[in-house]
């Protein structure tokens, strides 16, 4: 109901929104959870097991009640807290876990069976037979039981991820954070400031103290007037720390436009990682709930949210209430209430003597003193009477529409805890407090240190912003706090009603005071067991109000003590992270670098299938008219090139250039074989181990000049190969004189090859490409189109072949020639898939063939790995086990019926038993050879080498396909390698 | 015979506005890696100093004497931007031309700080990297050169095929800081 003329937001403007389909009207400033209160709405959503109405119980993040779905389709946000979300014009809210409605809810029978349905039950009642608990009763209890739903449709919402760095990054922008940011920021320090309301000022906001004569939101403003107008302060107001970590870094969510009706580009939500020399944790602390039967009921909610609702919002849950607690602020509570023109019923004082005589006027509202209410009753709309269990043991029924409660305050020590270490039990506040030095660099001040007066907030504020500047080496700031409320604390702690019924510690998961005497009573003592059994403390509040009672509950029914018991262990995020906002921008184009080679926008305008390969997006094929197939353009390709020329960017293979004085011994410890014989205009394929001896990479490097060297390296390995180079130089041999940087972005490099390769590179090659001036695997610098470039006469295909390489910033122009000159010739480009094949006709290795489980000897070159010098993996290479009963590489054909050969397959004995026992090895590269008119294939076979001619048995146990075929030779075309050569 | 065309490294018209940023295609000029042998370091400082009239930089420092700049960009290794090397430099330090290995760009304004804040886990504000400084680092997930030559003016270099990328990121990141003034 809204108390007109009460509350500090405008009422006077009008804000349209809909909740579960029905138009409503709320003002600026209002949350969803006051606007909904504003227009009688009590109850809000279904519990989560046994489908129990609920109502809004707090005013802030620890929200476990009124959680709702907001937007609609894909941009539905699920969960969302009603307390948390702002109003704006055209919200669409929808309640969640109900069906059909809210009001009329089917499974609401559940909680007719709640004496079966008690903690543990789904455990033991569904454990047989074993497979039906994935298939059949997970999902149903899943759609029974749950909160909101995501719509299974990629987010169409921009997120944001971000970084910031300060010297102070205060936690909480109420009384202690604002004396605390004031403070070091008026001390130079650059500070951070975050709250998670969308304005600052903490309880201040809600409360009618007045501060330094004036009332205290007015005092809250003007140090955020001042905070604002200084250089070194970023306020970040709707902004949650969710996470202490390592080395100072907080995680934050920042609600960047969720109270927009339009964001525009703006994200919704920005994912923070703020790094901060020194932190002030000013997070305050949470109103507990008191477990009493029934005291779940819509219209029973916190006094402080109460009060929040009643003074800011103007806004009550009903025109008659009773307060019931066991601290003074139950005084406090009622004499808003009674301001705001809300009739009080009852105060209900649980502590066994009064504190607060002095400020209250007994006839103001009638106080029962050592009192407590032990049941509740009313309809799904709401509360309508409570009973009270008086001093002497005597029952009295009084007819109420709302309940406030206090069963004190937890100090905030979330984020004091997540670096490991635990909270301190304070028995005079009855809370756990953070324990000193809990988080380094880390101070702690007001409610969330357990100073719960208003005066004490501001000096610890004071105190801990000057210990931030001393500890960053600068000058402490004589900063006076202004006069503020400074009542003591007086609180009896109470944390369950005995009596009949269910009474609720965690509403959230629907956790009575029983089913955590359950698990005690099945031997769950630990207070980490018990969550797991009951589920109290976790979803989306992660138990902020219920943590502390549930183990306060355990402990006393186990005989122990509350710091015996302890507290479960706190986790970040303190407030729920969509995944999207940790993941925000690496959707889509954002998942990795699309790496484009210099001929890219020709293949993209001739329609090349593109493909991934370690970041380089690569044609794969380029169909041409008529071709439906990969398989038609892949042949056609692979023929072109044999039988004329094929053009194919080759850009991507890594390149690093290497100089120096050592450079040729260095290499000669890198690579298997020897470089340091290499003749200058010469290339040598090359082979890679690494420290256990199997093959890293391969490639060829190119002797540029006495001391110069160009290696190059598969694609898919450059960065590691550099990576490794990196290691050996600086970490094995850095006495060595050289130095090597990659050139693969600097040069643009295309293969030509074909028995017309000379012809196509003879119109834009200035030297003589002839056979005494360029033999196979030479290389040296050339003259292309007036353009310094280099040329290597080096082949992947087996056929005559050239790579050549200009500047990147010509690739795409000389691109473009060697293809229009192919053409001339009946050639043209080839991709990836005819490179592939052409590359398995001649058994060359790519890394699905040298996959890091191979040795030079399993591929048929253990005679590269030099023993005139040391390298990398010779010795290891050399050791019992890579030597004797290997599996080999060979090369297969299909000799029966079924053709089809398929890498993963795995060989086995042409006859016989299959079984793991028996399995002889396996193939890594299959393809159709158009030249040879048959599947081919590169695989590993025990002892292969010596087995050539033989017949074996492949299957495909996924595919279910076995094919028979013959063990040959790994080079099935051009065996003597004539055509290269030639 | 017709002389090869160039293609440029960022393909942008020029420079784009978005809020207060602005991105512009920084065109370097020739990109040198120099590298200095092992104990060569003095000596190829003075070969520098008399050639080109800058230092050789510490890490994480830009030298600077008019356009040309030397970069720092890792251990024993630094751009020499802006001008082709002298061949006095020959023999103190290996000396691989990166003309054409980078895309470069500049981004200017009093948030383009706030906009790299999006994409970059450094540090960049006033005090912690001020002019003359310089990192090697990641933007996204992509390896990149950054460096500082004015108060609102952060450069970056990112590998020639990475361009497009960085504009996608960088154009993302402008639009959603520019959104927040809106609200």
């Amino acid at each position: 109901m809204i108390l007109t003329g009460k509350g500090r937001i405008d009422r006077s403007k009008d804000i349209g929104f809909r909740f579960d389909g029905r138009a409503m009207v709320g003002a600026p400033g209002d949350t969803l959870a006051s606007a909904l209160m504003a227009n009688d709405v009590c109850l809000v959503g279904r519990s989560f097991k046994y489908h129990r109405p609920r109502g809004v119980l707090t005013a802030g993040s620890e929200e476990p009640n009124a959680l709702v779905t907001v937007g609609q389709g894909a941009a539905a946000m699920p969960n969302t807290r009603a307390t948390m979300q702002e109003l704006y014009d055209g919200l669409v809210a929808q309640s969640q876990n109900r069906w059909p409605s809210l009001d009329w809810d089917v499974l609401a029978v559940n909680d007719l069976a709640a004496p079966f349905l008690g903690a543990g039950f789904y455990y033991k009642t569904f454990m047989w037979p074993r497979a039906f608990w994935e298939r059949v009763y997970e999902p149903v209890i899943r759609r029974a039981a749950g909160l909101g739903a995501l719509s299974g449709a990629p987010n169409p919402d921009r997120y944001e991820r971000a970084f910031a760095w300060c010297d102070v990054l205060v936690v909480g922008g109420g009384p202690s954070g604002l004396m605390a940011a004031l403070t070091a920021a008026r001390g130079g320090a650059d500070v951070i400031v975050c709250d998670e309301a969308a304005r600052f000022g903490g309880r201040l906001v809600y409360e009618t103290d007045n501060i330094g004569g004036q009332p205290g939101v007015d005092w809250a403003d003007c140090i955020v007037s001042e905070l604002a107008g200084m250089d070194n302060v970023r306020l970040m107001p709707r902004t949650a720390v969710t996470g202490s970590y390592d080395g100072g870094t907080y995680g934050a969510l920042e609600r960047v436009a969720l109270h927009r009706a339009d964001p525009g580009e703006a994200p919704l939500e920005c994912h923070w990682r703020i790094v901060a020399s020194r932190c002030v944790l000013c997070a305050g602390a949470l109103e507990r709930p008191i477990a009493f039967a029934n005291n779940d009921r819509p219209g029973i909610m916190m006094a402080s949210a109460v009060r929040a609702y009643v003074n800011h919002w103007g806004v009550a849950p009903a025109g008659s209430m009773a307060v019931f607690g066991a601290t003074d602020d139950i005084y406090r509570t009622a004499r808003d209430l009674r301001a705001a023109g809300v009739d009080v019923a009852a105060v209900i004082d649980s502590r066994t003597a009064p504190r607060d005589e002095g400020r209250t006027n007994a006839r103001e509202f009638p106080v029962y003193q050592g009192a407590v209410v032990c049941d509740a009753t009313g309809g799904r709309r709401g509360l309508r009477e409570i009973t009270l269990r008086l001093a002497d043991g005597q029952q009295e029924r009084l007819a109420v529409g709302g309940l406030a409660m206090n069963g004190g305050w937890s100090p905030s020590v979330h984020l004091t805890s997540h670096c490991g270490a635990r909270p301190i039990w304070n028995a005079e506040l009855a809370s756990f407090v953070p324990g000193a030095d809990a988080v380094p660099d880390q101070s702690v001040a007001g409610a969330a240190a357990g100073a719960f007066s208003t005066a004490a907030c501001l000096q610890q504020g004071i105190t801990a912003g000057n210990q931030a500047l001393l500890a960053l080496g600068r000058s402490a700031q004589a900063v006076t706090a202004p006069e503020a409320e400074d009542a003591p604390y007086y609180v009896q702690a109470i944390w369950s009603v005995p009596g009949k019924g269910r009474a609720w510690l965690d509403f959230q998961n629907d956790v009575t005071v029983k089913d955590v005497g359950q698990a005690a009573a099945e031997n769950f003592v630990s207070v980490e067991h018990m969550k797991r059994y009951t589920t109290q403390g976790m979803a989306t509040d992660q138990g902020k109000n219920s943590n502390t009672a549930a183990l306060a509950v355990l402990a006393e029914a186990t005989g122990g003590t509350i710091p015996g018991t302890g507290t479960t262990t706190f986790r970040p995020p303190y407030v729920p992270v969509p995944i999207v906002a940790y993941a925000a921008g690496a959707e889509g184009r954002g998942f990795a670098p699309e790496r484009r080679i210099p001929s890219f926008a020709r293949a993209r305008r001739e329609g090349a299938a593109l493909t991934e390969a370690g970041l380089w997006h690569r044609p794969s094929y380029f169909p041409q008219r008529g071709e439906t197939h990969w398989r038609q353009s892949c042949d056609r390709e692979v023929q072109m090139v044999r039988n004329s020329v094929g053009i194919c960017d080759v850009t991507t293979l890594g390149k690093i250039d290497i100089q120096g004085p050592d450079a040729a011994a260095f290499l000669d410890f890198v690579y298997a074989n020897t470089f340091s014989t290499l003749k200058e205009g010469r290339v040598r394929y090359g082979l890679m181990l690494r420290e256990d001896g199997f093959v890293m990479d391969d490639g060829t490097t190119a002797r540029l000049g006495p001391q110069h060297y160009l290696m190059t390296t598969t694609t898919a390995a450059a960065g590691q190969v550099m990576r490794h180079l990196e290691w050996v130089h600086q970490g094995l041999r850095p006495q060595m004189d050289l130095r090597f940087i990659s050139v693969t972005e600097q040069w643009a490099q295309f293969a030509v090859a074909g028995p017309r390769a000379r012809d196509v590179l003879a119109g834009l090659v200035k030297e003589p490409l002839d056979m005494q001036g360029w033999p196979f695997m030479s290389c040296g610098a050339v003259t292309v189109a007036g353009q310094a470039g280099r040329l290597f006469r080096i082949s992947f295909s087996g056929e005559l072949g050239f790579e050549i390489a200009v500047p990147a910033r010509f690739g795409a122009a000389l691109y473009d020639r060697l293809l229009d000159r192919a053409q001339d010739f009946g050639g043209g480009a080839y991709g990836m898939e005819a490179l592939n094949v052409m590359r398995i006709e001649k058994g060359f290795l790519t890394h699905a063939d040298i996959h890091g489980r191979v040795t030079a000897a399993d591929v048929g070159l253990g005679r590269m790995v030099s023993r005139k010098k040391d390298c990398i993996g010779q010795t290891m290479a050399h050791r019992p086990g890579l030597l004797e009963d290997r599996q080999e590489l060979v090369g297969l054909r299909p000799l029966g019926a079924v053709k089809q050969l398929i890498a993963g397959a795995h060989l086995f004995a042409a006859t016989g038993p299959v079984t793991p026992d028996t399995d002889q090895g396996y193939l890594t590269s299959a393809c159709y050879s158009p030249t040879l008119e048959t599947s081919l294939a590169l695989g590993f076979l025990r002892n292969g080498r010596a087995r050539h001619g033989e017949t074996v048995r492949m299957i495909d146990h996924l595919r279910g396909i076995e094919a028979i075929c013959t063990v040959t030779d790994p080079v099935a075309f051009d065996p003597d390698g004539g055509r290269m050569r030639g | 015979m017709a002389e090869l065309m160039q293609s440029p490294a960022v393909l942008m018209p020029g420079a784009m506005t978005v809020g207060t940023t602005c991105l512009a295609v920084w065109d370097t000029g020739p990109v040198t890696a120099v590298m200095p042998y092992r104990g060569r370091s003095s000596g190829l400082a003075a070969a520098m100093q008399a050639a080109h009239g800058l230092g050789w930089p510490d890490a994480n420092r830009v030298s600077q004497a008019g356009a040309t700049l030397c970069v720092w960009s890792g251990l024993d290794q630094a751009m020499l931007v802006g001008v082709v090397p002298d061949p006095a430099l020959v023999g103190h330090a290996a000396l691989v031309d990166q003309s054409d290995s980078w895309a470069a760009v500049t981004l200017d304004g009093a948030e383009a700080a706030d906009v790299l804040a999006r994409l970059v886990p450094v540090d960049l504000r006033a005090q912690a990297f001020p002019v003359g400084y310089a990192a090697r680092t990641q933007l996204g997930h992509m390896p990149v050169i950054l460096c500082r030559p004015a108060d609102a003016v952060l450069r970056i270099m990112v590998f020639r095929s990475m361009a497009e990328t960085l504009l996608h990121e960088l154009k993302e990141a402008m639009s959603g800081v520019a959104a927040r003034g809106k609200g």
